[in-house]
């Protein structure tokens, strides 16, 4: 199954799992699967538009979403998405 | 009550009591440290800012560091303010200034950063500092990290300029060269950040880390006579430091540093190689997208910029702009410099100083404005960038009078 990695300030969300396993065939539907197993994970990923919001980075292995396919990406079983804060950086 | 109180989400306003954290735990948004500004106040002047150290740390009321912590120094900021003539003569600017931080202990700006974020971890009981960097930051975590006695982690892009790689080395930190760029080790360093007790100075020491940008406008407007420029041209890598310059100059106007009553305009350069927030403010939007880099401008190649849309509503609400140039543009700006000011500059000052270019022979400015480039970098760190394409005349010759007449012919 597909596997979500969840950083440190949404743990209190997963119940202080690090990691989340769920079915779903695309990354909107595996976000959907996340928030009915752990509720406020969709609330806390997407706004209103049903987006990926401004200060959360997706990635499906190891590939920045917006760079690919976005939230419609087919995933495999061996899939893995990281979630990771976006407000890192400023290291020129 | 202490000066220093808290952090502050950006967005939602949630507050957190003074930690290592650098994200809001219900939105996402970064934190920014709070200070008590009638106790700031109530006891800085002028004066004592003029009777300070002859470092950035004649301003340390307005930085997030204990009035009783020790500081790890090397003596970094307050570096020249340059009347630049002859450059300006060139690009039709009779005000044209440079601050000129290639004078820095490592030679980049990332030493106020450092200064700042290394002081903070030792006082609150760090033994390990670590960083994701494209070069600049790595050095000066190395240096600064060694002054105060600190084990460091620094994490580059394996494909950073040798020169960066070397000066960084004899340091001795433990160098960590990862198969990616930049947003890549960003990335894993905020993986890590969760697993190791280190100081992250980008990552969970962000919000005090970044204050240390601020010194930059500080100085700028105590060297122009305690007054704001009218506009600051400012190198867009993460974004960081732009966000800070404009805290900086509403810090300086409300506590009645300087006189006036309105920010400069500040305005962005970036490489056309690497250029999100430039897209983004051309497509007139805030939604920042990434792109992979591609530019000789290393400095600055971060194709998924933190502060993004930050600079973009920034750029906006001060009017300013945010340009980008061409690689060629970026060397003829290097050149140009080093011709007409004798100043080398690294890759990302030639950005700099080629958006200034661009935008002064398009007319942007009548010539009398009071204009400041901030050159954040040493061109010995990417003089690789040049090679081939230095200018100047090379002649070689015998150790003979005979021969120098003959070849060089004066």
């Amino acid at each position: 199954m597909p596997k979500f990695r969840i950083p440190g300030p949404l743990r209190s969300l997963s119940g202080g799992e690090s990691t989340v396993s769920v079915e779903a065939a695309d990354l909107r539907g595996a976000i959907e699967r996340l928030d009915e197993k752990h509720p406020g994970f969709k609330s806390r990923l997407l706004d209103d538009q049903g987006e990926p919001r401004q200060f959360v980075n997706i990635y499906l292995n190891d590939e920045d979403i917006r760079l690919g396919a976005g939230l419609g990406a087919r995933l495999s079983e061996s899939d893995e998405i990281s979630i990771v804060p976006a407000v890192a950086g400023g290291g020129g | 009550m202490a000066r220093v109180q808290a952090l502050r989400c950006r967005e939602c306003g949630t507050e957190y009591q003074l930690q290592p954290t650098h994200v809001c735990e219900m939105c996402f948004g970064p934190l920014d440290v709070v200070y008590d500004y009638t106790e700031v106040k109530r006891v800085l002047s002028r004066e004592r800012i003029e009777a300070g150290p002859p470092s950035m740390w004649r301003y340390r009321d307005l930085l997030p560091i204990p009035d009783d912590a020790p500081l790890v120094t090397l003596g970094e900021g307050f570096t020249p303010l340059v009347r630049a003539e002859r450059l300006g003569t060139e690009l039709g600017l009779r005000n044209l200034y440079l601050k000129n931080d290639t004078m820095n202990p490592t030679n980049s700006f990332k030493d106020r950063v450092v200064s700042v974020a290394v002081s903070w971890a030792r006082a609150h009981g760090f033994e390990t500092m670590a960083c994701a960097s494209t070069g600049n930051l790595a050095h000066s975590v190395a240096a600064y990290s060694a002054r105060a006695g600190l084990e460091a982690y620094v994490f580059m892009p394996a494909d950073i300029e040798n020169a960066k790689v070397v000066s960084t080395a004899v340091y001795e930190p433990n160098v960590v060269a990862v198969r990616g760029n930049y947003d890549e080790v960003n990335r894993l360093c905020s993986q890590l950040a969760e697993e190791f007790p280190w100081a992250f100075c980008n990552i969970n020491v962000r919000p005090f880390y970044a204050e240390g940008s601020k010194t930059l406008t500080f100085e700028t407007a105590e060297q122009l006579g305690w007054r704001l420029p009218d506009e600051i041209v400012i190198p867009i890598g993460s974004g960081c430091q732009f966000v800070r310059h404009r805290r900086a100059a509403a810090e300086l106007l409300d506590l009645g540093l300087v006189s006036g009553d309105r920010l400069p305009r500040l305005t962005g350069a970036q490489a056309l190689g690497c250029a999100p927030v430039y897209n983004a403010w051309r497509d007139g939007t805030e939604r920042v997208m990434p792109v992979r880099p591609d530019t000789i401008a290393k400095s600055i190649a971060i194709g998924n910029p933190s502060d993004g849309p930050y600079v973009v509503r920034i750029a906006k609400e001060t009017g300013g702009v945010v340009e980008a140039v061409t690689e060629e543009e970026i060397v003829d700006a290097i050149r140009l410099l080093a011709r007409t000011e004798g100043i080398f500059t690294e890759t990302a000052g030639g950005v700099t100083l080629g958006v200034l270019a661009k935008l002064a022979r398009a007319g942007r400015w009548n010539g009398d404005e009071v204009i400041v480039a901030y050159l954040t970098g040493h061109g010995l760190k990417t003089a690789d960038a040049l090679n081939g394409s230095a200018g100047g005349r090379r002649v070689e010759i015998d150790p003979t009078l005979k021969s120098f007449r003959e070849v060089v012919a004066v």
